[in-house]
């Protein structure tokens, strides 16, 4: 297979181009526009090979994929920052509707004042909207998981939202493995969920309902999210077998006698990653899916690594409250027998994180008393 | 297209619905839907027709509805006609059905994005005049010197009611037309005329609305006809935003604007300096009206 080199947004867009969707719904926004240039692109040169369209805003952009999703077809939108805070009422209305729709978001921080920068708070916001939230760490991880994410959402009838950083990810160039179209194609296969407008058969979708009905509905939501981590595990394993690559809910890398781990998702879990082997006495559990919560699986790999310390990287802060992660890992993990101690460092602002910071942080971690949060601006 | 005709064609909307008495935006999609027959997939945005077609898995109409949030009525269209491309159904009318609402306000960006993308569906807005679904409140739909309850005595509405007409001959759709449910025949025609055309059309219908405007459910046709003759609705269409014709001019002098007004509760209470300012206003645009109607005579 061909090896490309292209950035993470190319790669989302060639991801698009490789499944074979019904429609491409465009709106700009930095760091996003270059997926749909890209998208653009492809439909230029007559290679996209299906409906485009420039509509006139985030909002219009995914309630034209709610309608065209509603009518069978398989749709792909991209956003970041202030586009996604745009999007919010269709973006719970979208898996209210439990429409297929798969949407790239790239991290940017949300204003005032205005910053480019990639905080992960835009996505991290939308955290109870029903859709399902997966964070990429490399332009490979985009082009592979964006592919999957069109048959995860579509088998679980619920929108998917594909994440990476802004700039470090979207920005950065590296070498992908670009399966052919072909090879793509015939691996996604045709939409197979049905349309939810078929004309000719009198339908009410989506009209005022009670509480009594709602809570139904909304049960039913969240226990098909919960099933999302087996079916993405069962695609996953379809997608190994096809172009020899894979991703768990989480990916852990604990070496023997390691008690203190470093969590993150996104382009961060990639600098810890490459600053293990130098960092000596650390691991790393990469967050990939983060709705549903992966609690069954950090318990599990928490416990069998008896690990004392989780050291949250969160590029994201909820005021008055700390980094999300950090919250989410806690209330995932405080009914361990031993639960590890969980330090949550904030990046907020989208600031970066260096091998030097990773390094200081380590060594206060072992060296001082448990601090529960910590600025990244404050590091030694 | 004969009344007679009308009433032999299959009827769309179920008895059962959920609309007041005299309800004008319920005999609109009536007529409408009665006019596009069944082949039919509808939008519909927040607004009094969310009621009106019950609560799911009940339905009051036989068609298709996809129920989308206020401000997004023009782009699920936009969606659900694409959609419905993919899959091969070219042939299947796509109606986006919103109120003044929808239409005026909180649609507007929508409804502008997809008319300058000439997206290939009928837009059709039912206009009660203010937000009735929850309760006669202000709209830019509203027209001037009317109570409302953002606007209750010795308030009024001030400023124009927005001139919507002119704003989607601005974007050179393909076809636009008034209509309102007092002149069935005007109504289905243009509906029937503007389901021949491809690209984005528009319908404003004026719609009485008993409960909110203040007037017995026995007077919807008798409003709606008086909103007609005194020019205050006139109807008329517009080809590509530049070819303006009357359609159904009623015969002889405009009736003076007070015998619209004296029956509405949302009027009562208007000094006669008002009742004369909204009058010259119907006046002004009725003679501009006539002036792009002669202007553009043989443009077509």
């Amino acid at each position: 297979m061909p090896f490309e080199i292209m950035s993470g947004s190319q790669a989302a867009a060639a991801a698009v181009q490789r499944t074979g969707v019904d429609l491409v719904v465009a709106y700009p926004i930095t760091p996003q526009t270059a997926i749909v240039e890209t998208l653009a692109n492809y439909d230029a040169k007559g290679e996209l090979g299906c409906d485009f369209v420039s509509v006139e805003s985030e909002y219009a952009a995914l309630a034209c994929c709610y309608g065209a999703a509603a009518a069978g077809a398989r749709v792909f939108t991209a956003t970041a920052s202030h586009g996604l805070a745009y999007m919010h009422e269709m973006i719970h209305w979208c898996s209210g509707a439990r429409v297929p729709i798969v949407m790239a978001n790239v991290n940017r921080t949300i204003g005032a004042p205005w910053c480019l920068d990639p905080d992960q708070g835009d996505s991290l916001s939308q955290r109870d909207t029903g859709w399902m939230q997966i964070y990429c760490s490399g332009a490979q991880e985009v082009f592979d998981i964006t592919m999957q994410a069109f048959l995860l959402s579509e088998e679980l009838l619920l929108p998917c939202m594909v994440v990476f950083d802004g700039f470090y990810i979207s920005h950065t160039y590296e070498a992908v493995d670009v399966p052919e179209q072909d090879a793509g194609r015939n691996f996604i296969g045709p939409p197979s969920f049905k349309a939810q407008i078929r004309p000719g058969s009198p339908a009410n979708m989506h009209g005022l309902t009670t509480g009594d009905n709602q809570i139904h509905l909304i049960r039913n939501r969240h226990d098909t999210m919960l099933r999302a981590p087996e079916v993405f595990q069962r695609i996953n394993a379809k997608f190994k077998e096809t172009f020899d690559r894979s991703y768990g809910i989480i990916d852990s890398v604990i070496p023997p006698g390691v008690k203190t781990v470093f969590l993150a998702a996104g382009a961060t879990a990639e600098t810890v990653r490459w600053s293990l082997p130098k960092l000596k006495e650390a691991g790393l559990i990469q967050l990939r899916m983060f709705r549903p919560f992966p609690c069954a699986d950090l318990r599990s790999v928490l416990e069998a690594h008896d690990v004392e310390k989780v050291i949250v990287i969160d590029r994201n802060c909820s005021t008055g409250m700390g980094g999300i992660f950090a919250q989410e890992l806690r209330s995932a993990v405080y009914d361990l027998k031993k639960p590890p101690a969980v330090q949550d460092i904030i990046l907020a602002g989208g600031i970066d994180l260096t091998y030097e910071m990773l390094e200081s942080i380590l060594r206060e971690a072992k060296t001082e008393e448990h601090v529960e949060q910590k600025w990244g601006v404050d590091l030694k | 297209m004969r009344i007679e005709e009308m009433n032999r064609e299959p009827e769309m909307l179920y008895a059962g619905h959920n609309a007041c008495p005299g309800c004008g935006a319920a005999l609109a999609v009536r007529y409408l839907t009665k006019a596009l027959g069944a082949n039919l997939a509808l939008v519909l945005t927040a607004s009094c027709w969310s009621i009106i077609t019950g609560m799911p898995p009940l339905t009051a109409l036989k068609c298709p509805i996809l129920h989308c949030p206020f401000p997004s009525a023009g782009s699920v269209g936009s969606g659900v006609r694409r959609g419905l491309n993919v899959k091969g159904m070219h042939d299947t009318t796509v109606v986006v059905l919103a109120g003044d609402g929808g239409t005026f306000d909180i649609g507007l960006q929508a409804l502008s994005g997809a008319a300058q993308r000439n997206e290939d569906y009928i837009f059709v807005c039912y206009d009660n005049e203010a937000y009735m679904n929850t309760g006669m409140q202000t709209s830019s739909a509203t027209p001037f010197g009317a109570r409302t309850n953002t606007a209750p005595y010795p308030l009024f509405k001030e400023g124009q009611k927005k001139d919507i007409m002119r704003i989607m001959a601005a974007h050179s759709v393909p076809y636009a037309a008034t209509a309102t449910v007092a002149f069935p025949e005007d109504l289905e025609n243009k509906l029937k005329k503007a389901q021949e055309i491809r690209g984005f059309r528009f319908i404003h219908i004026l719609s009485p609305c008993p409960p909110g405007w203040g007037t017995e459910s026995s007077d919807t046709i008798h409003l709606s006809r008086l909103a007609v003759s005194t020019g205050f609705f006139p109807l008329y269409e517009i080809i590509n935003g530049v070819s303006w014709k009357m359609t159904c001019q009623p015969e002889g002098k405009r009736t003076p604007l007070k015998d619209y007004l004296s029956s509405q509760r949302r009027f009562k209470q208007m000094e006669d300096i008002r009742v004369d300012a909204l009058q010259e206003e119907v006046d002004h645009d009725w003679e501009m009206l006539m002036e792009r109607i002669a202007a553009s005579k043989g443009c077509e």
